[in-house]
């Protein structure tokens, strides 16, 4: 067990943002978070992540946070925030290393190379961060996490705040593809919040909705991602399509509130 | 070549530059002044013998060194404060003026200077001639810890809040101080003007003996600081993300400037630019790592420091410019070129 998580909750000035959670992650599991936007997907991952305080259990192959030091801790558990924004002139490659232990003077960080060719900014290595479009930098911000855990030893946490939303199709698949493999071959438990329910359908192996800051369900994608459960969730209509892959895809066919805005314009003058 | 490929100077090539420039500078500035000295004079009595000149010794090391010394000092650790809080602040606009710390420092001094003769009869008579240096310091560390209480809730340095209460701080200090320039005499006012343009012309050893530790401890400790404000860069979670204690880098940090300034403001007066033009430099030609950038900005500092030091004794030879207009008239139109020539920050 790399992460259990009993019964969560967190308050900000006064209010519950994350109520009772309660989640198990095995090694080399990929959970994706679901959920409308306010649901505390995000706080939760920042308590996880030790940024927020928060009450209940949290621990890592059963010892609780609080007990890791935190140098130790960064080798385990790596965090993507949904934003970071550089505003000085650091090349990729500086930034990428952030992620990395120290190591013995002038000897190649081979990781650096190896993560910088898989997530395709290899060619960007000397630009400088602030330069670079959305999508580049997320993928600079990714392979600094990456580099943080890949060789260390014992369980290891990603937790992911939407690592894709700025990429185009074909880098979301790649970059995913590396997560996945990633996970599969070393191990490294991922907990990943992602508003794409296609991706996180093809690339999850297990789906948390939360609604309200709660837990709403989790399961497989076939289980999840149900006609009932997106209008519970999101008031979204959909169709479900299964696929021969395995995986269902899901295709929006309009939220009722925009129609009946866009049909009758006396509704949005009445609101 | 002495580029790397991110077109940025070498370091190795870059050190062997600045240190150069840094020998020469110091050269030209115990040579220069009122009395110019030979340079084989200066040689002969850094070797130990005796110099040609009789009175080239005593200026030398009475007056020329410990001034040198200071200076270079003192626009280390301006320099490098300026790094540190922009660092912090993640804004390349930070400068050791931002948190209050030169206007705490400055209205002490003045006060020393305006209300000496009056209320603070006392502690001028209990103090001596160290009771300005030693008031500057501890108004300049006083106002440190209070911005810092002020932005510290619940164990978290809030930055957003720092810079607030730094501008608070600096409002009222100013009003302060322009009460009691309102109430000065001719004579005080004329110390108090000469005092807030900056001057390295008390430099002695005394005045050296109170700043340098201080200052000496704050390049020190700076250092250690490198690789967490690195993080810094790419906001405060990500620092405690890659494992580093972030609140005490901030309070270390904060330490470190209000000891450093407070002592710099304390023995010199007040001198800008050196804390917002030299980190930008270094960082336009070297890089942003804090690694590179700390290290650089306390040689460059301390190099132009001591630089325009040394000009304002010979422009107007034998009586000399505040330093504090010199950094100003060389730093201002400077950072404009930079600004104008090219995307600074």
């Amino acid at each position: 067990m790399t992460l259990r998580v009993n019964d969560l909750s967190v308050l900000l000035g006064g209010v519950t943002i994350v109520r009772e959670i309660n989640l198990m992650l095995e090694a080399g599991e990929i959970v994706m978070l679901l959920g409308p936007n306010g649901a505390g997907k995000s706080t939760l991952l920042k308590a996880l992540s030790g940024e927020l305080p928060f009450q209940g259990q949290v621990a890592m192959a059963g010892r609780e946070l609080a007990d890791w030091a935190p140098s130790q801790l960064a080798r385990h558990r790596a965090v993507m925030p949904q934003k970071v924004d550089v505003n000085f002139p650091l090349t990729v490659e500086e930034v990428v290393a952030m992620g990395r232990p120290r190591t013995s003077r002038g000897k190649p960080d081979t990781i650096i190379d190896r993560l910088m060719t898989e997530l395709d900014i290899a060619h960007l290595r000397y630009r400088m961060v602030p330069g670079l479009s959305g999508g580049e930098q997320q993928r600079v911000q990714l392979a600094r996490v990456l580099g943080q855990i890949l060789d260390a030893s014992g369980p290891r946490l990603l937790l992911l705040d939407e690592c894709t939303s700025a990429l185009d199709p074909s880098h979301q698949q790649l970059v995913m593809e590396v997560i996945q493999r990633l996970a599969k071959e070393q191990g490294i438990t991922v907990l990943a919040i992602v508003h794409d329910l296609n991706l996180a359908a093809q690339f999850a192996d297990r789906l948390v909705v939360m609604q309200a800051g709660r837990c709403f369900c989790e399961g497989g994608a076939h289980d999840v991602l149900t006609h009932s459960v997106l209008k519970a969730v999101y008031g979204y209509r959909a169709r479900i399509i299964s696929l021969p892959e395995g995986y269902p895809l899901v295709v929006p066919l309009g939220s009722g509130s925009a129609q009946m805005a866009s049909g009758n314009p006396s509704c949005r003058q009445a609101s | 070549m002495i580029r790397d490929a991110a077109g940025r100077f070498g370091h190795t090539p870059a050190l062997i530059i600045v240190l150069c420039a840094a020998a020469a500078v110091a050269l030209l500035s115990v040579a220069s002044g009122a009395y110019p000295l030979a340079i084989p004079d200066i040689l002969k009595v850094l070797g130990g013998r005796e110099a040609n000149d009789p009175v080239a010794s005593l200026v030398l090391l009475e007056v020329r060194m410990p001034r040198f010394l200071l200076g270079f000092l003192v626009g280390a650790v301006l320099a490098v404060s300026g790094a540190l809080l922009q660092g912090l602040f993640r804004n390349p606009l930070a400068d050791p003026g931002l948190i209050g710390v030169s206007a705490g420092a400055s209205l002490a001094a003045i006060m020393v200077i305006v209300l000496g003769s009056t209320w603070l009869g006392g502690w001028l008579a209990f103090a001596g001639e160290w009771a300005l240096p030693v008031a500057a310091f501890f108004g300049g560390s006083a106002t440190v810890f209070l911005a810092w209480r002020i932005a510290n809730r619940d164990g978290q340095t809030q930055v957003a809040t720092l810079l607030l209460s730094g501008i608070a701080i600096n409002a009222i200090a100013g009003a302060a101080t322009g009460l009691l320039t309102f109430y000065a005499t001719d004579d005080e006012l004329r110390s108090l003007t000469f005092w807030t343009m900056g001057s390295l012309g008390h430099a002695g050893w005394d005045e050296l003996m109170i700043g340098a530790p201080f200052m000496i401890l704050a390049l020190i400790v700076s250092p250690f600081l490198a690789r967490p404000l690195d993080a810094f860069l790419l906001g405060e979670s990500v620092v405690g993300h890659l494992g580093y204690p972030a609140n005490t880098v901030k309070k270390a940090a904060i330490l470190v400037v209000g000891l450093g300034v407070g002592a710099a403001v304390a023995v010199s007066g007040l001198i800008g630019f050196v804390g917002l033009v030299v980190p930008h430099l270094v960082r336009l030609v070297l890089g942003a790592s804090h690694r590179v950038v700390l290290p650089f900005s306390a040689l460059i500092g301390g190099t132009l420091l001591v630089a325009a030091d040394s000009l304002a004794r010979i422009v107007v030879a034998p009586a000399e410019l505040p330093i504090g207009l010199m950094m100003a008239l060389i730093g201002g139109p400077f950072f404009l070129g930079l600004l104008m020539r090219r995307k600074v920050v």
